[in-house]
């Protein structure tokens, strides 16, 4: 067996109650190892992703129980790329929260991080169902910690929300996993997968249910319509950096649904034929344009980077709710493209509400204000899907695998009105926040009663702040400068999904050596 | 045996829904807790039911046993929903002593403490 498989998931678990316990009162230690395990956390997991590469599934069998008892970890290409995609977001987000000195306005904010990460890469690692449950369980502990850092009555008031819908849904997965476990007796994804192949169609009212509150419980994660209430509130009330780190949560939910409906319900199982597709495609337009009118709506910088990230992800799932290898392949790109514009985005709100508070309306000039536009505008592009950045790409691509649908109007209109809207709605932010400042200063202020009552202290090091931006920037610009490898990946990535009974093999003849 | 088990469950959930509409955070958490209960409960029967059995397979002679995975998996999942009701708990605690309180929703205009 290959124990760097399980690395990733152990060394967050291993540091973060080192960080709790031995160095609590050390901030400085405290950074010293996040960022160390930061770093050793992206070589780990370009080393899986290299043994990806060549299209091998892996399997690591914890506590050597064969392959339908135990619990098995499972890397195939598409869990290596979201462990990569975890990490290479964490570094600079660890950094920034560094530089912003937000990790100190509030207690134990590394240790929850790296928790944060152990439950987030356990779930793209995972080929158990139930485990899936607990790491989805691990990661939401360690956000709800992470959500309300630093505290303040509306972000613990946020939290509370926050908490509420996330435990109602872990309650209705526990009611789906229940019921798959009712009807199959397993739950192992990969024995799922045999199974529910199996099934004779006409008995099986039981186990449609599971798969649509299966779906219901990842629509909650993803943020999908009409289940999405959550986010712009939440995110928009976290601390930013955290914020930018949760990017990666809505994918685990997209990750989630994208595994289950390709390996276990997949388009050609004859018990769930259509039955995800169909509600999964008109939900995800309704989403892109309920973030696109948010963008248009939001009165304060957070919720507008929060309604984006809705918007984003519903232009993500409906590429994922097609279902067709060459969808995928666009989902993934537009996947990495979205974590990391959507993360940059967070990290130039935080910029942006240090110096001036959240509202966007013209306020005196903020220090940096030149720089900061500017990672604003190039973050907007990306985000919006205007070339040159892989926004537009991802964009494309998605487009060009909704052709063959027979929805493709409707997508179409949608996915160009909505980047429309987008971009509108953060023109507008920009300008009133960059440009309409300056008209501001240059006149005498009209309203003395009016200061701006924010401290407007830049941040202890902002040399660290933006490098952390700069390099969320240039994941992007490698995403689109590389995108003809990239997408190659993607869809060799894709075919490995499409073709589940590799996987099912690799898992089940684990347990047969 | 099955009626009053199932019985259970749905009066259960059918409470703790109720309760989670409500506007308070106490009625909320009251809910959220049936709700587990209720989970709890379903998913032991997910191993069918069968009362006073060993939950473990004999080789020597066909008797029945009642599934251990149902129990291991309520194991964790107890374990689980208390950790989170102790969570949220010390949650809305913090958040009606720092607003003075306890409603759920959040109304005021954004803003007002960033």
């Amino acid at each position: 067996m290959n124990h760097l498989i399980i690395a990733p998931v152990v060394l967050p678990a291993m540091l973060a109650p080192f960080i709790i316990m031995v160095i609590r009162h050390h901030l400085d230690l405290q950074r010293v190892f996040s960022v160390a395990a930061s770093v050793l956390l992206l070589g780990i997991s370009f080393a899986l992703m290299g043994q990806s590469l060549g299209g091998e599934i892996q399997t690591y069998e914890l506590g050597d129980w064969p392959a339908p008892f135990g619990i098995v970890l499972v890397l195939d290409r598409l869990s290596a790329l979201m462990v990569l995609l975890t990490s290479v977001l964490a570094l600079p987000i660890v950094l920034y929260a560094i530089g912003s000195g937000w990790d100190k306005r509030g207690r134990h904010f590394h240790a929850l991080f790296h928790f944060q990460l152990m439950g987030v890469i356990g779930a793209f690692l995972t080929g158990d169902a139930f485990n899936l449950f607990v790491f989805f369980e691990v990661l939401l502990i360690a956000s709800y910690g992470l959500m309300t850092h630093a505290g303040g009555t509306r972000r613990l008031r946020a939290g509370v929300q926050y908490v509420v819908y996330n435990l109602l849904g872990s309650t209705l997965f526990l009611f789906a996993l229940g019921t798959l476990y009712a009807v199959t007796g397993t739950l192992n994804m990969a024995d799922l997968a045999a199974r529910v192949a199996e099934m004779p169609p006409e008995d099986t009212a039981l186990l449609r249910v599971g798969a649509v509150l299966l779906l219901l419980v990842f629509a909650v994660k993803a943020a999908l319509l009409p289940l999405h209430f959550w986010l712009p509130l939440s995110y928009a009330n976290a601390p930013l950096p955290i914020a930018a780190l949760f990017a990666i949560m809505t994918k685990v939910g997209a990750y989630s649904i994208l595994r289950m409906y390709t390996l276990v319900f997949g388009p050609e199982v004859a018990v769930t034929q259509g039955l995800v597709g169909e509600w999964l495609l008109p939900a995800a337009m309704l989403t892109l344009a309920a973030g696109a009118i948010g963008i248009l709506g939001s009165r304060d910088i957070g919720r507008l980077v929060a309604f984006a990230a809705v918007s984003s992800m519903g232009t993500l799932l409906i590429a994922v709710g097609l279902f067709t290898p060459a969808s995928t392949t666009a989902a993934l790109y537009y996947m990495v493209h979205s974590t990391f514009a959507t993360a940059l985005m967070f990290l130039v709100a935080d910029m942006v509400m240090e110096r001036r508070g959240p509202e966007i309306k013209p306020r005196t000039p903020m220090p940096q204000s030149g720089l900061i536009a500017s990672l604003f505008f190039v973050g907007a592009i990306a985000l919006a899907g205007m070339p040159p950045l892989s926004g537009f790409m991802g964009k494309l691509l998605v487009l060009q695998a909704s052709w063959p649908a027979p929805e493709r109007a409707a997508i179409w209109a949608v996915v160009l009105i909505g980047s429309f809207v987008t971009i509108v709605g953060l023109a507008r932010a920009g300008s009133l926040i960059f440009w309409k400042s300056h008209a501001i200063a240059a006149e005498p202020d009209p309203s003395p009663q009016d200061p701006p009552e924010i401290d407007t202290a830049p941040e202890p090091s902002p040399g660290l702040t933006f490098s952390a931006a700069f390099a969320l920037l240039a994941g992007l610009i490698a995403l689109t400068i590389f995108a003809g490898p990239a997408t190659e990946f993607a869809s060799a990535t894709a075919e490995q999904l499409f073709n589940p009974d590799h996987y099912i093999n690799a898992v089940l003849k684990g347990g047969e050596k | 045996m099955e009626l009053l088990l199932a019985t259970a469950v749905g009066v259960l959930t059918a409470s703790g829904i109720y309760l989670i509409m409500r506007k308070r955070t106490f009625p909320v958490i009251l809910g959220l807790s049936q709700l587990t209960y209720a989970v709890n409960v379903f998913l032991f029967a997910t191993g069918r039911l069968a009362i006073n059995q060993p939950p473990i397979l004999n080789k020597y002679a066909e008797v029945p046993y009642t599934d251990p995975l149902p129990q291991a998996l309520v194991l964790t999942a107890i374990v689980i929903s208390f950790g989170m009701t102790a969570v949220i708990v010390m949650l809305a605690l913090s958040a009606y002593l720092s607003s003075r309180n306890d409603r759920i929703d959040l109304t005021e205009e954004p803003g007002d403490d960033a």
